[in-house]
């Protein structure tokens, strides 16, 4: 466990974070809370010349809220998601599956930013964000750019950030009224990632049906996706057995799905259908 | 108790809380990688990527050049002054490879050392490490004991011309009594190879000090002394300038009771560079070179009467040997015949044991070492007799169960149960799930579609090994005896030393609880020191369960002495008759007369001023003991599982765990509960997560804490845990051992539980670990779910 030479650097802005990018290019890579790179380091499957810790640049970490967003600094903890009144009260699916992640440590280190730039293909908060139709607040050295989160995310491990970029804020609408929103996950035994993890939130109707609802699976496929097709068969629906397994049957429809030691693809895509069902059986009205 | 008083203090079975805990819990432990010696290296080693392959070349010249490496090892430089490891205990026409510290031209599993390097940093050394590279042949590599049985599989020492390493059949004839039975069940039972991962890795320190020869290693390890004795035969160290020091030790399970190669080496080259050198397990390097344990094959062949009285057991079991056997390898299969047939009365059992060569890591003890396989095939087997009997599997135990007035019990296969009370356990553990409640709620929650199990485990192993005739190879350890001594210094304060070696099982507060209650002196006036071979004189470690029947029944002889020797030198202080004194609550008086008394402080002080003593007293009082236990103990209970399984993803999910144990007299009952609670857990952790995985090639799959899952805390439920105590007539404490009696109750009652819960699907049996995928595929098969 012990990781090859590297150069540590603590900038205290986020120009210099860009700058020290800027100049050290493919040999740099940034430090936040450091539960995937670090140990990734240790283990020497990465190495990183220069490690730019951002951690010390203010102002990355704070959960605000604006007219119809939640704002969520890039720093902010796992922990600090899954405890913010403001998120529980406005927008309670990131809390939800911020609370599902790993165990009490790596919540207390690990970062939203740094999870979704890692671009593991069993995050749990990659669907939420995906689902939320979340904005992505990135600055490089040219300035700040937008991106939806459906944009982001390019392929397993890999995002739209550039090399020398650095994600600053994640945007969330505020949940609407009359919704309501559930994250399902099976995690694995070992590593507890998500084998399969699916977050869920539902606008109903005054008279009970699904208006608006949005899927979306993490653990399944190189990279986390919207299951629009089963959204589409929710619409107009009531919550009932047969809308439920309707939509389950459809959430792996056109997926190649991941295989592994501990979930063989034949049996991951049934327990994505299963967990599918779970999460939308959790919604419906008692 | 054997005649003497018991203390007033009490301290014979308080729930007193660990004394070493403060110092362990707070960080002020001291463990092999925080010891630091001025000039130390560091060394780090180059291992197999390949479980089969020929080194064709290995190139040293790039880390040899890295500043800071002072220098490269290959086999062939340690030839001159590194000898082969000891190899296995030669048991009746074993064949034993040879095994070498560093590979030797051929490496036969992924994680063999290859090369070694020395340098002055620890970093330095793992980019040299980086920089050696070894040119390999790859040739085809078996890792399934019963492929590696088949005519055609590829050999893992060639010069064998198979991979049989040892054939055994041990216990009496079952062929006729198989063939008179009503019935009988056969069922093929895996006991998966497991990592046992203490939370410390291996890790050792040498200093050699040239002035004098004298050698000084701290190491982690179960058995100081034996190491010492290993260390000195193999170097050819003198024994006397050679000090092993076993400081905190963060677990071992078995598996640091061996001598390593990169142990070995380590003291080797801190003689040859004149400069102490270190080395610490990365944890990939634990997953990877540390013995493995179970490891284990058998195909259960049981008969029995149509009541279900057994007529006979019969294993025939396959015990991978890995690539190299150690030691004590080739020994789990036996201790798995020893105790095959339990805590029932079954006349004809025998064992066909084969030992097999694979190109894997060798497994060693491993909390329960082959004890642990036996309960759990049998208690498998009685589950599946039940069924096909359609009796209640409560009822099959019962009516098998030795009697308390049996004992002491021979097994057919020559292990003599000395005292038990099978009965006992198992009632109170089914008043205690409230089992007649407990099966209607199964029976109302099946009609709704929800599929509770309830499982049984009734175990007996044995602990705290006697000593035995010696296994050519196995003289290192030299008996089932343990030692201690006792010393008050002259202000009264009690220093206990024990040949046990104590590394999580809270000795420190057990073993001076023995002493305090004794001498009836408070349990803070007690400190027990152990795992130094320079103030310990001798001793065998802790392992097998021995620790607090053996290591602290020789505590209580030592301190008994010191308390005649006391009572000896108040009588004559006060001027009457030894029979006329009483030592209580940290004084010697006179009863009637309170004024006649004398502190045991004073006493003590007294004892070293030769003047006042009494002709032919010998001053101080202090005592050594040593307590031979002629037989093993036995110690036994029953655990119940009780799982709900999600039939949708297959996952197993505990409801309630009840555990009545039986470890005789419990002299600490939180400890005695702790262990039970932490063998439990790691023996779910086995039934339920654990297991090593290889691919075709021979490549482990699982290798880091990713891929290799252990039970934390949050998979426990509430363990509802009870002693009952049946006093062992083996030793004055009336003690048996308790740390293996979690792994080896829990796999059974687990495994029992979730195929009783699958009984309306038709599932008799699953092999470890029941990994949800493993259960949602049976069921997917069978056409229960989709």
């Amino acid at each position: 466990m012990i990781p090859s030479r590297f150069a540590y650097h603590a900038p205290r802005t986020v120009e210099d974070a860009i700058a020290l990018l800027q100049s050290h290019g493919d040999e740099a890579k940034l430090l936040a809370g450091g539960h995937s790179l670090l140990p990734l380091m240790k283990l020497r499957l990465a190495r990183v010349a220069h490690l730019i810790d951002i951690g010390r640049i203010e102002g990355l970490a704070s959960i605000r809220q604006s007219e119809s967003s939640i704002h969520i600094g890039a720093m902010t903890t796992h922990s600090e998601l899954a405890e913010s009144e403001l998120l529980a009260q406005r927008q309670p699916l990131l809390p939800r599956a911020a609370i599902q992640i790993g165990d009490v440590q790596v919540r207390n280190s690990g970062t939203l930013g740094g999870s979704l730039a890692h671009a593991d293909p069993a995050a749990d908060l990659v669907p939420v964000l995906l689902a939320l139709e979340a904005e992505l607040r990135i600055c490089g050295p040219a300035g700040e750019r937008s991106l939806a989160a459906g944009d982001f995310f390019t392929s397993m491990f890999t995002t739209a950030l550039a090399p020398d970029e650095i994600l600053l804020e994640v945007r969330v609408p505020l949940a609407p009224a009359n919704s309501r929103c559930s994250y399902e996950k099976v995690p694995h035994r070992a590593s507890h990632l998500a084998v399969v993890g699916v977050a869920v939130q539902i606008e109903f109707t005054a008279d009970g049906r699904c208006d608006q609802a949005r899927l979306a699976l993490t653990g399944l496929a190189p990279v986390p996706y919207r299951a629009l097709a089963a959204e589409a068969s929710l619409r107009g629906k009531t919550l009932s057995g047969e809308s439920i397994e309707a939509a389950a049957q459809q959430v792996t429809d056109g997926v190649e799905p991941l295989s592994d030691l501990y979930a063989p693809a034949d049996y991951r895509l049934h327990l994505a259908r299963v967990t599918t069902a779970r999460a939308l059986a959790s919604l419906a009205p008692l | 108790m054997t005649g003497t008083k018991r203390g007033s203090t009490g301290q014979i079975g308080a729930r007193r809380k660990r004394v070493e805990d403060p110092r362990l819990l707070t960080g002020q432990g001291t463990f092999v990688d925080d010891i630091q010696l001025p000039g130390m290296l560091h060394l780090d080693f180059v291992r197999s990527t390949h479980a089969q392959a020929r080194i064709a070349a290995i190139d040293t010249s790039e880390a040899a050049k890295c500043p800071g490496v002072v220098a490269v090892y290959t086999a062939e430089e340690i030839h001159g002054f590194v000898p082969l490891l000891p190899g296995p205990a030669e048991l009746p026409g074993l064949r034993a490879p040879e095994h070498h510290v560093l590979a030797n031209g051929h490496v036969r599993y992924v994680g063999e050392a290859v090369a070694a390097v020395v340098a002055e940093e620890r970093y330095t050394a793992r980019d040299a490490r980086e920089a050696i590279r070894v040119d390999y042949e790859p040739l085809p590599a078996v890792t399934d004991m019963e492929r590696a049985l088949e005519a055609d599989a590829p050999l893992v020492h060639e010069e064998f011309g198979s991979n049989l390493a040892f054939e055994l059949p041990l216990g009496n004839e079952t062929a006729a009594a198989l063939e008179e039975a009503d019935v009988v069940i056969q069922q093929r039972m895996l006991n998966q190879r497991v990592i046992p991962n203490t939370m410390e890795t291996r890790g050792i320190v040498a200093d050699y000090r040239r002035s004098d020869g004298q050698i000084t290693v701290w190491l982690s390890t179960q058995a100081p002394h034996l190491i010492r004795s290993l260390l000195a035969e193999l170097l050819d160290l003198p024994e006397h300038r050679l000090r092993v020091i076993a400081p905190d030790v963060g677990g071992g399970f078995g598996a640091k009771a061996n001598l390593y190669g990169e142990e070995m080496l380590a003291v080797a080259l801190a003689k040859q560079l004149g400069r102490p050198v270190k080395w610490i397990e990365e944890r990939q390097e634990h997953m990877l070179a540390t013995s493995h344990g179970r490891a284990q094959l058998a195909h259960v062949t049981l008969g029995a009467a149509r009541d279900g009285t057994i007529r006979a057991l019969e294993l025939r079991i396959l015990a991978d040997m890995g690539a190299y056997p150690h030691i004590m390898t080739p020994l789990a299969p036996l201790q798995t015949a020893a105790v095959m047939t339990g805590c029932y009365r079954i006349p004809c059992a025998r064992a066909e044991i084969q030992g097999v060569f694979t190109n894997t890591t060798a497994p060693d003890p491993y909390r329960g070492f082959g004890r642990a396989e036996a309960a759990y095939y049998l208690e498998r087997a009685i589950d599946l007799l039940a069924r096909r009997l359609d009796l209640d599997p409560i009822e099959v135990r019962r009516r098998n169960f030795i009697q308390p007035e049996e004992f002491p019990y021979s097994s057919p296969t020559g292990y003599v149960l000395e005292s038990g009370d099978y009965e006992v356990c198992l009632r109170r553990a089914l008043e205690k799930v409230d089992i007649g409640a407990l099966r209607q709620q199964q029976g109302r929650l099946r009609s709704e579609g929800r599929y509770i199990g309830i499982g049984f485990a009734s175990y007996v192993y044995r602990a705290g090994f006697p000593s035995l005739p010696k296994l050519p190879r196995t003289g290192f350890l030299k008996g089932g005896w343990e030692s201690a001594w006792l010393r008050v210094d002259p202000m009264g304060k009690v220093t206990v030393l024990t040949g046990t070696s104590p590394h999580g099982q809270g000795l420190e507060t057990s073993l001076a609880q023995i002493a305090a209650d004794e001498l009836d002196i408070d349990l803070e006036d007690v400190v027990v020191r152990h795992g130094d071979t320079a103030s310990i004189p001798h001793g065998n470690g802790t392992m097998g369960s021995r620790s607090l029947a053996v290591g602290g029944s020789a505590v209580l002889l030592a301190a008994r002495e010191v308390r005649h020797k006391a009572l000896r030198l108040a009588a004559h202080h006060l001027g009457v008759e030894v029979d006329a004194v009483r030592l209580e609550a940290g004084r010697a008086f006179l009863p009637g007369h309170p004024e006649r008394a004398i502190s045991f402080a004073d006493l003590a002080d007294l004892s070293y001023s030769f003047l006042d003593l009494p002709d032919g007293m010998t001053p101080r009082l202090e005592a050594s003991a040593t307590f031979e236990p002629h037989n093993w103990n036995a110690p036994f209970g029953t655990h119940v599982c009780v799982v709900e399984v999600d039939v949708q993803t297959g996952e197993p999910k505990l409801l309630r765990y009840v555990a009545v144990d039986d470890c005789g007299r419990a002299v600490n009952p939180l400890i005695v509960e702790g262990q039970i609670h932490g063998g439990v857990a790691q023996g779910l952790g086995q039934a339920l997560m654990e297991t090593v995985v290889y691919d075709s090639e021979g490549q482990p799959l699982t290798v880091s804490f990713l891929e290799y899952a252990t039970p934390t805390a949050s998979d426990m439920p509430t363990l509802e845990v009870e002693l009952t105590e049946t006093p062992s007539p083996l030793n004055p404490l009336g003690a048996r051992g308790v740390g293996e009696s979690g792994t080896t109750g829990a796999p059974p009652a687990l495994v029992n539980a979730v195929v009783d819960a699958l009984a309306p699907f038709g599932v008799e049996h699953l092999d470890m670990p029941l990994l949800p995928e493993r259960v949602w595929r049976v069921l997917h098969e069978a056409g229960a779910v989709r």
